[in-house]
């Protein structure tokens, strides 16, 4: 008897085993074993390509090299930064300029790099705000931010700063409709249909890079989402992915998901450039900032404008055109040839792909199944391609490596897979660590991709690095993609929340005409101390400007006395040095703003206002020379009405005797 | 008919058989682990005799993207009944002690297999209710699918995969179901001893 019962049990384990056993293991780390010598490059040696990467919410730019993964530079575009003095010292305050006063933070969504012939041409790259609308040209010469433009009539700039094939425009749609600028803002919000408008706009970049507003074109409210403009043969098209066509004003992520179809609106904008030459534009009252930094100078100045040249889509008939796509769609991806149109419904379980030739067809025939709020709605079928079949499920983003594969995100299933965009066939796919929702393959998004490397930036983190609380570390991932299969060969973590990237071949950018520093005989800005002689302090009322250089390693002047309590300091800090790779810092003790960091041949600003009576002493915060520690001075503060007069010296405020 | 006294074996694990029954009100009696890519420490529904326990607050969070009614333990009337059969089952088995007669234990082991199988009944019904009954409003509204957990074993539901297994309870009700079987199966020796 007992060895039944011990059967018994047993039979009920091995059931219980095999029970266990049909269930699906954990995807497991899939690194093959060259994936170190992959993503190894040598102390010394270059990276092959840079990748500009999007900060999110940290509203900067951030500078990667691939495939090593490792962080060059953050650039400061739409958010503060006390590190470099960005925002906080004078020069560049009014690149934060907005139509509503300073704006101290932004979340910068999506990086677009300068296009020549829909080739990456290292000139520029474009970030986007989304927040308070506007878009920024960092210029990678210096991988500083140049401009920044302020987009009116808008609210949520998150289908920017997409790029036409050769730079003409950079684009920005809005995510929120709201009411236009010129018209009563103050109604109630559930007329919506009614009031709101989606403005989707269209800025030119000009040889120098600068932008200009050219026109908007105003569209039904609706939420616009991403954008890419056509290429080769559709080059003279926009494309916008547009939700929320249930116009809807509340939980959204209910409401605005109830149609199985929204749109892929085209944009012929060519067209709208030949309705602006007949007149048929609104010059339209509205405010926003245009700010500019001038590398003569040093310095930005910004400029609030007061009118946009308006078309109306419903009126202009043939320049939108909506495309039916299911699900919400979120990314619009054009192939390198321009014929395809990748739409992704981010809670589809399929991606359709549309034909620009048929699209053009079904334009010229009319091959329409109504109309949206007074714009065409084309026939799905008419314009379709084909349809990819369970490619898995929440599609995002694709791009593309110019062997007529395409690489789309997968959120909800969190995974990455390739598909011949001919064919539709999916060839491959891979895990990522976890929920992707951008990618970047370097000039992915051009007509000449670089198809090597792969790259997958998660919204979702969990174990996949050492924990730090309960705010973990941002992760991008790294994929071989030279071979049929795609391979991981690196984790790496990432500023902020990385959103869209760029990336370009190491040679282009390096070669641009890159600036090793700035020349001293051609800075102009107002304050500039172009010599240690030069160098002085000077009151005018209650305003002190204190004329200062530095050189490894000493400030001039570096005693200041006969500054007074209630007296606005001005320290205008020009670096004298001329060579590579030697910037200086300044700091003073107990300032309420930050530090600055100027450049060699570099004049920087930093206002203090003192607080007390007393010795105040300021240093260099960047090490410079074996002397840094040296690199130090002090100013007197003395009570508000002292009579003691401005002096400032450098090496000749001898020790007082010891006698009275 | 034939009554007989059950052997001191039989009362030992009769005593044993009531100790599950006790032994099940503090753990787990089944649960339904859900697993997804960007899940990778799993997410767990388990099943008390009187409550509902695990991730349930996450679950009914992603749940609310298809539309599926949230869970709550007050929403279903069997947590109030099951500590009230599980604590009576326990008082039985004592009982069946003193009782002592093998048609007794018989009788018991036959309530307790129909008292399982209306269980899973009553258990499907819910799973069925849950997984069909979706509000037509749902964020995800894929056409033709129900998010109905298996039974029992492994289903995959969208990005999840849900294995619906028994937990330490199920696994104390499977030993006195495999307890009462023996006990059974010995007091009216189904499988007398061969002769050597």
């Amino acid at each position: 008897m007992k060895t039944k019962f011990v059967k018994a049990i047993l039979t009920v384990a091995v059931g219980s085993a095999l029970l266990a056993s049909c269930k699906p293991k954990n995807s497991s780390d899939a690194v093959s074993g060259d994936a170190a010598q992959k993503a190894y490059v040598a102390p010394g040696k270059y990276d092959e390509f840079y990748n500009f990467v999007s900060g999110g919410f940290s509203g900067q730019m951030s500078v990667y090299g691939l495939p090593s993964g490792r962080l060059f530079r953050v650039i400061p575009v739409f958010s503060v930064d006390p590190e470099k003095g960005y925002g906080y010292n004078e020069e560049t305050k009014p690149m934060l300029n907005t139509s509503h006063g300073f704006v101290p933070w932004d979340d910068l969504h999506h990086t677009e790099m300068s296009q020549t012939n829909g080739e990456i041409d290292g000139r520029w790259v474009f970030g986007n705000a989304n927040n308070t609308p506007r878009i920024a040209r960092i210029d990678l010469k210096t991988f500083t931010t140049k401009e920044i433009i302020e987009i009116p009539n808008s609210a949520g700039n998150h289908s920017s700063p997409f790029i036409t094939e050769n730079t003409e425009y950079v684009v920005a749609g809005t995510r929120f409709s709201v009411p236009a600028d010129n018209s009563n803002g103050d109604v109630p919000i559930n007329t919506y249909k009614q009031n709101f408008k989606g403005h989707l706009s269209f800025v030119k970049v000009g040889k120098e890079g600068q932008m200009d507003i050219a026109f908007q074109i105003q569209c039904p409210g609706v939420n616009f989402d991403l954008s890419h403009a056509g290429k080769g043969k559709s080059h003279g098209w926009f494309f916008f992915s547009c939700y929320n066509t249930e116009q809807a004003n509340t939980l959204l992520e209910v409401n605005a998901s109830q149609k199985d179809k929204d749109f892929i609106m085209a944009v012929n904008w060519k067209k709208a450039e030949e309705y602006i030459k007949a007149g048929k534009g609104k010059l339209t009252p509205t405010r926003y900032a245009h700010n500019v930094y001038n590398d003569a100078t040093h310095s930005a100045t910004s400029e609030i404008k007061t009118k946009v040249l308006i078309l109306d889509s419903k009126e202009l008939k043939d320049i939108c055109y909506m495309i039916p796509c299911p699900k919400s769609p979120h990314g619009c991806d054009v192939d390198p040839t321009g014929e395809y149109i990748v739409g992704s419904g981010k809670l589809a379980a399929l991606i359709p792909v549309f034909s620009f030739d048929k699209l053009m067809s079904a334009i010229k025939n009319k091959q329409f199944e109504g109309e949206y709020e007074g714009i065409p709605v084309v026939k799905y079928e008419a314009a379709l391609h084909g349809e990819v079949q369970k490619p898995g499920l929440g599609p995002l983003h694709t791009e593309f490596d110019g062997k007529g594969n395409a690489y789309t995100t997968f959120f909800v299933s969190s995974e990455v897979v390739k598909w011949d965009i001919k064919t539709l066939q999916v060839l491959d796919r891979v895990p990522t660590y976890y929920s992707v929702g951008h990618l970047c393959i370097p000039g992915g998004d051009s007509r000449k991709p670089f198809g090597k490397y792969l790259i997958a930036y998660n919204k979702i983190t969990k174990d996949r690095y050492l924990p730090t609380g309960p705010e973990l570390a941002q992760s991008a991932q790294i994929f071989d993609i030279s071979g049929d299969k795609m391979k991981l060969i690196l984790d790496y973590p990432t500023i902020g929340e990385p959103h869209y990237a760029q990336a370009a071949p190491a040679d282009l950018i390096r070669n641009n005409g890159q600036i090793k520093f700035y020349k001293l005989d051609d800075n102009k800005h107002p304050f500039v101390t172009k010599g240690e002689k030069e160098s002085k302090v000077v009151r005018n009322g209650k305003r002190i400007d204190v004329y200062m250089t530095c050189i490894r390693s000493h400030f001039a002047p570096d005693n200041i006395e006969g500054i007074k309590l209630g007296d606005e300091v001005y320290f205008h800090i020009t670096n004298l040095e001329q060579d590579w790779d030697v910037p200086h810092g300044f700091a003073v003790k107990g300032s309420s703003n930050a530090e600055l960091l100027i450049m060699p041949g570099e004049t920087s600003t930093l206002k203090w206002t003192p607080d007390r009576v007393g010795i105040s002493p300021f240093y260099c915060t960047d090490f410079c020379s074996a002397l840094h520690q040296e690199m130090q001075g002090y100013i007197r503060v003395s009570p508000a009405g002292s009579s003691v007069p401005i002096s400032y010296s450098l090496g000749t405020n001898l020790p007082a005797s010891d006698k009275k | 008919m034939k009554t007989q006294k059950i052997s001191l074996l039989a009362k030992g694990l009769l005593v044993l058989v009531a100790a599950l029954f006790v032994g099940t009100l503090f753990v787990p009696m089944w649960r339904i682990e859900l697993q997804a890519p960007q899940y990778p420490e799993g997410l767990v529904l388990q099943l008390y005799a009187n409550k509902i326990g695990g991730d349930v607050a996450i679950i009914n969070g992603l749940n609310h993207y298809i539309g599926m009614s949230t869970l709550h333990t007050e929403n279903f009337f069997e947590f109030k009944l099951l500590p009230i059969i599980f604590g009576a089952s326990a008082l039985i088995s004592l009982l069946l002690i003193f009782i002592g007669r093998r048609k007794a234990v018989l009788i018991f082991l036959v309530s307790f297999l129909c008292f399982i199988v209306l269980s899973a009944v009553d258990f499907y019904r819910w799973n069925y209710q849950y997984g069909h009954n979706l509000d037509p409003n749902a964020a995800i509204k894929v056409p033709g699918m129900a998010y109905q957990p298996p039974l029992f074993g492994y289903k995959q539901l969208l990005n999840f995969g849900a294995y619906s297994v028994p937990d330490t309870g199920g696994w104390f009700l499977t030993a006195v179901v495999v307890l009462l079987c023996f006990i059974v199966s010995k007091e009216y020796q189904l499988f007398p001893k061969k002769k050597q």
